[in-house]
């Protein structure tokens, strides 16, 4: 009884003490010590901007000095997918080699994140008892937090033997074993995202499905799923976005031989291999060679930006539908 | 809206019958768990992989020597210092930016136009960056912070520092190490003449010099401190904890500004979130009491929002500890023997080191990478069970 009467006691001092120990401040310092961390704020809001504008910039330019240089020709880079820096008595580089390698990866890991992720997005939304949702959730959740190396070390000693158990013609370095790998990745980020579009579908067109007689299945696959559209498109885009600028899976498991090919046993490189591959190798900070590495930066760059840009875009729309 | 609408019963061909539509339901609920379950079954193949390859090597010896070719002796203690020095640093440079950028967006609502523009932008911005991939941002380090765009000189001749002392060293005939110190990193090397004086230990003497041929001196004292005028120094530096340069250089503060840039738009956004999830009335209650914008942010909304603020802050931490791609773009695989010793030093973060390890064929290495993991994952469950712990509790004696 004691304690609680000396709790309350407590509390009901500490709430004013604000305003009895404080001297009221003069009106004109009060607006100047307001004003300034108001500037302070705005300096830390400028910095993210200071940030886009300085990647921005330094791509643009270290790009530019890249197509200015004798043996880089800029007809040559955006049409053929020949990408030799390295090796070999001519330099050739033709980026598409490098992207088709990104986009093969791309697309296994979305032909296995996209399903995967979205069917477990509508049984998370749609049907899962609590106690299931208790074990699948924070399991997902791991699974977003595992970091990529990790992945990228799954993928070279257990994804890559399985398959090679599994098939004989699968390289040491493979685009299968990577995709899967950025699959699984991506898993997490297609159903979470997912999941949200369908909890924002109002309760009000399912109840109305109900009352048609309508099953769960109806209401999930026929109802929710088409209204919550625009969501999971762009969930679809950021996830694509995030495998298409992953870096260290393809960096241990896909291989550093550019190619343009759509076999998926292949050794191949991505983009962002190609970028690993310039920042450890010898070579020097001058070269032709080193400053591809910018215009690779700058294309992947452009990619996973207009990406990122469009879901938004695709999101706020379905955001105001129903607002 | 306007699919639904479109979905009128009459469109289908021919209405299903409900017999149909319940098993169709059925088998649909069975099709949804086995794919969920598909998730469980990965994480739990992926643990037991690692846990296979990994727990035979791990010892305390691992945790605490150096990496080496010898498998049987290679650790990773000094790249879990480097990861403590890296990720405190980015977390001591990113929470005051982010939650400031947050406050700004959240709690002053913009009054006039420009700052609605000003308010808009941002937070588009912070959308878009969230979005970019890390990669790019090392190599956006690469340039503005090891490099500093070449505007101070290149990093291995830095225009600015601070807290270091170059020696020419050279050995004297008593096999004593004499130190000459010199002005710069850069600077030419010490000829040996009359009159150089050189440190012995803590104090100053005058150097004996003696020509190519000529006999030693008697006394070992004097010989400690005799060169032979064609005695060639080797540059040494001596840098305290504080030591600084321009430009930052392939070291740790390099590393951990561009992982600030990689976590910013994550702690922004989680911060964005915790504010909001403050009630409007506390606020309003202060303002009536004719407290200001920024009384009510200090006193009333950041510490209700504090646990929510922390969680983030924890998980954009994680982030950090697990990203490779920019320092691996940043700093390279060099073999870093320690523990750094001060910001500026070369480091090696844990992702690095397993990434190291994984990329050579051998299969003793794949087995270190494995332990590393190890670790490295017992290092992020247990942040993310402090998330989950500060999250539980703040919010219960909050309410």
């Amino acid at each position: 009884m004691m304690a609680t009467n000396t709790a309350t006691f407590e509390s009901a001092e500490r709430v004013p003490a604000p305003l009895v120990n404080r001297r009221l401040r003069p009106r004109l310092a009060r607006r100047i010590r307001e004003g300034s961390i108001k500037m302070i704020l705005i300096m830390c809001g400028a910095f993210s901007i200071g940030t886009t504008v300085t990647i921005i910039a330094v791509l643009s330019i270290e790009t530019v000095r890249f197509f200015q240089m004798d043996e880089v020709n800029i007809v040559e880079f955006f049409t053929t997918s020949q990408w030799n820096p390295l090796l070999g008595a001519e330099k050739h580089f033709g980026v598409w080699s490098l992207i088709s390698g990104t986009m093969l990866v791309t697309a296994v890991a979305m032909v296995l994140a996209l399903p995967l992720g979205l069917t477990t997005a509508v049984y998370l939304s749609e049907y899962a008892p609590l106690r299931l949702r208790a074990v699948l959730k924070p399991t997902l959740e791991v699974l977003a937090g595992i970091p990529t190396v990790v992945y990228g070390f799954f993928a070279l000693t257990a994804i890559t033997p399985a398959l090679k158990m599994l098939h004989e013609g699968f390289n040491v370095y493979n685009a299968l074993s990577a995709g899967i790998a950025v699959g699984i990745l991506c898993l997490p980020t297609v159903s979470s995202l997912a999941e949200d579009a369908l909890q924002a579908v109002p309760r009000s067109l399912r109840e109305a499905a109900y009352a048609l007689g309508a099953t769960k299945f109806d209401v999930s696959v026929k109802v929710v799923l088409p209204a919550a559209l625009s969501g999971i498109v762009s969930a679809f885009l950021l996830a694509t976005a995030r495998a298409i600028g992953e870096t260290m899976i393809v960096a241990l498991a896909a291989g550093s031989m550019p190619r343009l090919t759509v076999d998926v046993r292949e050794e191949i490189q991505t983009m962002t291999g190609f970028m690993v591959q310039m920042a450890l190798g010898d070579v020097s900070n001058f070269g032709s060679e080193y400053s591809s590495m910018y215009a690779v930066a700058a294309t992947l760059f452009v990619m996973t930006f207009s990406l990122t840009v469009i879901g938004g875009q695709v999101r706020r729309r379905f955001r105001e539908a129903y607002a | 809206m306007s699919q639904v609408s479109d979905q009128r019963p009459g469109q289908s061909a021919k209405p299903q019958s409900i017999s149909f539509r319940r098993n169709l339901d059925r088998y649909f609920v069975v099709f949804c768990i086995a794919t969920a379950s598909v998730s469980v079954a990965i994480l739990v193949v992926l643990l037991t992989a690692i846990f296979v390859q990994g727990l035979p090597n791990l010892s305390w010896r691992f945790l605490t020597s150096p990496p080496s070719p010898d498998t049987t002796e290679a650790g990773i203690y000094p790249a879990v210092f480097g990861t403590i020095w890296v990720c405190s640093a980015c977390a001591i440079f990113t929470l005051p930016i982010g939650v400031g950028t947050a406050i700004l967006l959240e709690e002053f609502s913009p009054t006039s136009r420009a700052s609605r523009v000003l308010h808009g932008f941002v937070q588009l911005n912070i959308t878009n960056l969230a979005g970019v991939p890390s990669v790019v941002y090392g190599i956006i380090g690469l340039t503005a912070f090891v490099g500093m765009f070449g505007l101070f000189g290149s990093s291995s001749d830095p225009m600015f520092e601070l807290g270091v002392r170059y020696y020419d060293q050279f050995l004297s005939e008593g096999d004593r190490a004499l130190l000459v110190p010199v002005s710069r990193g850069s600077s030419p090397e010490t000829v040996v003449q009359e009159g150089l004086t050189a440190l012995l230990g803590d104090h100053r003497f005058e150097v004996n010099v003696i020509g190519e041929s000529d006999p030693l001196p008697e006394s070992s004292s004097l010989r400690a401190v005799t060169l032979r005028s064609d005695a060639e120094p080797g540059r040494i530096s001596r840098k305290s904890w504080y030591y600084l340069q321009l430009p930052f250089g392939r070291g740790v503060f390099a590393g951990a500004l561009t992982l600030m840039l990689v976590v910013l738009p994550i702690v922004v956004v989680s911060t964005q979130e915790a504010l909001r999830g403050v009630s409007n009335s506390l606020r309003e209650a202060a303002l009536g009491l004719g407290a200001t914008r920024w009384q009510v942010v200090w006193n009333v909304t950041l510490p209700a929002a504090t646990p929510g603020i922390m969680t983030g802050a924890i998980l954009a931490t994680c982030r950090a500890i697990g990203e490779a791609a920019p320092v691996l773009i940043l700093a390279g695989i060099v073999y870093i023997a320690s523990a750094p010793g001060h910001l500026m030093d070369d480091y090696s973060v844990m992702p690095l080191q397993i990434y190291n390890w994984a990329q050579r064929p051998q299969k003793e290495f794949h087995a270190l990478a494995a332990s590393g993991i190890i670790i490295l994952l017992a290092i992020l469950l247990s942040f993310n069970a402090v998330a989950v712990f500060v999250r539980h509790r703040l919010q219960k004696s909050r309410s």
